[in-house]
């Protein structure tokens, strides 16, 4: 088993406005002018497109961006205001044709129906390339936009009672997964029969009310679109501690987390598999990606300048949940390669700079990943599960009725 | 003479989940790949076409307590469909219904703004509502609005969306890297919305948009939808097809705007309609009655009885004579998810009717569907076409129509191919595109910055 050659790396991108770092905009390579059209979101994705990336996710929110974690600030000096996700990876969709694209939804305070269908429609859109990154808002102002619930005031994560806002949120999350995925299904794959002899457009039978009622809402189904070619497109979540690991236990099939260093990775990794074997999923696929805020240069002296640079015109050196790498594509490599014997099986970058540190992941990290022989050359799979090794799924209710 | 030629405005209505749509034709494609849209929309846009048109619906239509099977069933997600188009078309104008009783504001709003600055000013907003608990079955909140309360939602829903839109100027993004000054203004996108339906407040994070706002759509025919559509609408989508019926309510929506201080051309009157085109008016004929013929099945027209009958009438022939049985009066309805069962308030006198009409005729029930049913709006030879479409604006009866073709996706082909041709040459409809926006090919105004709405007519697009 010592000869078997080590796994391929799986490697998407986070893509979020002109970059991670707050100061990016002010950047010779950065396009803020250019952050709510078209052409600029399709300039991205085909860039990590020729790079053979996985797949791209894309930040969104039911709110301005804030440096606030739970509430709306009043900056002027970064970014704000953003344009929705679905629809960006949709409009990105017919202009490629091998990425993931991976959107992000709220589940908070949006309509597991609604979401279940747009997503699905992408998929047929991309031709089996869609996913959805699912998150959560404790964030009083964005509650205040919806107004059909007061969300509790939390001012520092670390107290019970915060916790205890956080799990029920993150119980709701896995709620409005869990209706999104069923109504996924509530078609089976050969529904439309078009039989002419007897004018039957479908085989009602083969399709399916959910049914689902749960503590915060129910949901009757089915879909009003057919199932997704890919049958479940991926759901994928960011998780900093047990109440989200248990969100990926139960619903996902990608995790990204961010530990610091190899033995946090060891014991996230642990702790995610434990949570799953008691969800009941041992059996099934659930990467576990590494997030990494990088910058990336010739030189590692030159990452840092990058990086000192940016932080004081940010006014303050960037920190954030993930780990920050400064330096070249081959010492990026060899980090991944470390934390991928912890048991991440890939990574999601998240480009300090989107104009800059896109295209040194995609024409620098990349071959040299491949010459390591830790990456794919072409892109051999259509669909986005097929890219990460996910098998199509077999349909809940037709396995139900077999 | 000296009124000059109206020009025509023209739409595509993807084929819907109804009868109208014949799938069982050779010719008849999917309805969810995209391929089906792409072909459609490009169709449309070759032809110089304003806009192309989606309808939705929230649940799936059922009868007799099952999914109704004999129609077209499942449509993909309108603003996801929507944004992708945007990819593979320039012009053409992009409209959505979207439904004010099962979404938020907050969400509509940023979903419209973000498809309007992903086409570059090409949407469009289809205003419904629905207050029936069936659909309410798919939502976190049930059927929580009564009947009589869905104008007003609908109402105070838009007026929120517009508030949302209106909550950044456009000259707030200076992006500015020497000073680092991102937004000029701390407070971008901040609204307040205090209202019977909505209380909500906070920034909305959607810069804004070409348009400003997109153009909105009302679809109602009720006394309601008349008004909603005549102090809050750019475009009505009706449904009257005559000549004498168009002309009657163009009349009296256009004589609405007045109340709200509207002027008779900022609001445009789209019909629906279909067509069926021949190579002469008497094969177009025929091919009319064959594909009516297409459009109702014996199954479809006993299932269409039933909507009046409100009873199971699968044990009947369809080529036999109507029931004598009287249909069942109640509020519960054997057919769920369709607005038309609506229509029959009193159905005992239709079917009474109806049984005079079918013995007059010798009419079987599938006569009778066929003949009291919707028939093609336009029929005829491309010149007939042209020349009755023609007429229909010239005399008030419409500003245009929303063509809804019975195949997917190549129905339009012909009508594109055929008739735009001699609306050109008739120099009732552009040879090409003047404007790059969904407001410049209606002619309609562009918003600027909060105006008022009892002129928003004055154009104030250099403030845009």
């Amino acid at each position: 088993m010592s000869s078997t050659p080590p796994a391929h790396l799986h490697l998407a991108v986070a893509l979020d406005g002109t970059g991670w770092h707050p100061a990016s905009w002010r950047e010779p390579a950065a396009r803020p002018r250019d952050l709510f059209t078209a052409g600029y979101w399709t300039d991205l994705i085909t860039e990590a497109e020729r790079g053979l990336l996985d797949f791209v996710t894309i930040e969104d929110g039911l709110g301005p961006q804030s440096d606030h974690p739970w509430a709306a600030d009043e900056r002027t000096d970064r970014v704000r205001g953003r344009l929705d996700a679905v629809l960006i990876a949709s409009r990105v969709a017919p202009l490629t044709r091998h990425i993931g694209l991976v959107p992000t939804v709220v589940a908070t305070h949006t309509e597991p129906f609604h979401i279940s269908k747009a997503i699905a429609t992408l998929d047929h859109i991309s031709g089996g390339r869609a996913g959805l990154r699912v998150r959560i808002t404790a964030r009083q102002d964005e509650a205040a936009h919806f107004g059909r619930r007061t969300i509790r005031r939390i001012d520092s994560l670390g107290t019970p009672y915060a916790q205890e806002v956080i799990t029920e949120l993150f119980d709701e999350a896995a709620d409005h997964v869990e209706v999104v995925r069923r109504l996924w299904d509530s078609w089976e794959d050969d529904a439309e029969i078009r039989d002419a002899a007897t004018g039957r457009f479908i085989d009602r039978d083969k399709l399916h009310h959910i049914g689902f009622e749960g503590r915060f809402f129910s949901v009757k189904g089915p879909s009003i679109t057919p199932r997704p070619p890919q049958g479940q497109p991926p759901v994928t979540a960011l998780a900093h501690g047990t109440v989200p690991y248990r969100l990926l236990a139960r619903q996902a099939d990608i995790g990204y987390v961010t530990p610091h260093d190899t033995a946090q990775a060891r014991a996230i990794v642990a702790e995610i598999r434990a949570e799953q074997q008691a969800a009941g999923r041992a059996g099934q696929t659930l990467h576990v990606f590494g997030d990494l805020l990088v910058l990336l240069d010739d030189s590692r002296a030159e990452a840092e300048a990058r990086r000192d640079r940016l932080d004081a015109l940010a006014g303050e050196p960037y920190t954030g949940d993930a780990p920050v790498f400064t330096g070249t594509a081959r010492q990026l490599a060899d980090v991944l390669e470390e934390s991928a014997e912890q048991g991440l099986s890939g990574f999601r970058l998240r480009p300090a700079v989107a104009g800059h540190d896109l295209p040194r992941i995609t024409r620098d990290l990349v071959p040299e990943l491949q010459r390591r022989r830790r990456f794919r050359d072409a892109y051999g799979s259509g669909t986005l599960r097929g890219l990460l090794g996910l098998a199509r799924p077999a349909n809940r209710y037709s396995a139900a009725v077999a | 003479m000296s009124k000059p030629l109206k020009q025509i405005h023209l739409a595509a209505h993807f084929p819907g989940v109804n009868n109208t749509t014949v799938w069982s034709d050779p010719a008849a494609g999917s309805h969810i790949e995209f391929s089906s849209f792409v072909h459609f929309a490009r169709t449309a846009e070759r032809a110089k076409f304003d806009f192309l048109f989606l309808a939705e619906g929230l649940r799936l239509r059922e009868q007799g307590g099952t999914v109704y099977d004999l129609d077209v069933v499942g449509r993909p997600d309108t603003f996801t469909v929507l944004a992708a188009l945007a990819a593979v078309t320039d012009r053409l104008g992009l409209t959505g219904t979207i439904n004010s009783t099962f979404n938020e504001p907050y969400e509509v709003a940023r979903q419209f703004a973000s498809l309007d600055h992903l086409s570059g000013g090409r949407s469009a907003w289809n205003v419904v509502t629905s207050w029936d608990a069936f659909t309410g079955e798919n939502f976190r909140r049930g059927g929580f609005l009564p009947q009589e309360e869905r104008y007003s939602r609908a109402r105070e829903f838009l007026a929120t969306a517009h508030e949302l839109f209106d909550s950044w100027r456009g000259d707030e993004i200076l992006a500015d890297r020497a000073t680092g000054t991102f937004l000029r203004d701390a407070r971008a996108g901040a609204f307040v919305h205090r209202g019977q339906h909505f209380d909500i407040h906070g920034r909305f994070d959607v810069p804004r948009s070409p348009q400003g706002r997109p153009v909105i759509f009302q679809a109602g025919d009720s006394e309601e939808g008349r008004d909603f559509a005549a102090s809050d609408a750019d475009a009505i989508f009706s449904r009257h097809s005559t000549l004498k019926e168009g002309q009657a309510f163009y009349t009296d929506v256009k004589s609405r705007l007045a109340t709200y201080g509207r002027r008779p051309d900022q609001l445009l009157i789209l019909p629906a309609a279909t067509f069926v085109l021949g190579d002469t008016d008497q094969e177009a004929a025929e091919l009319a009655r064959e594909v009516r013929r297409q459009q109702v099945s014996g199954a479809t027209a006993i299932k269409h009885l039933e909507f009046v009958w409100n009873r199971d009438l699968s044990a009947y022939d369809p080529e036999g004579p109507l029931p004598d049985v009287d249909p069942v009066v109640s509020e519960e309805h054997i057919s769920r998810g369709r607005a038309q069962v609506r229509m029959y308030r009193d159905p005992v006198a239709v079917a009474r009717e109806w049984r005079q009409l079918a013995e007059a005729n010798k009419w079987s029930i599938r006569d009778l569907v066929i003949n009291t049913g919707n028939r093609q709006t336009f029929v005829g030879s491309p010149a007939t076409v042209a020349r009755d479409i023609n007429d229909f604006v010239q005399a008030d009866a419409a500003d245009g129509f929303i063509l809804v073709p019975h195949i997917t996706p190549g129905g339009l082909d012909p009508f594109a191919d055929q008739v735009v041709p001699l609306l050109q040459e008739r120099g009732v409809f552009r040879t090409d595109y003047e404007g790059t926006t969904l407001r410049d090919h209606l002619g309609l105004a562009h918003p600027g910055h909060r105006p008022d709405r009892r002129t928003a007519g004055s154009a104030e697009r250099a403030a845009s």
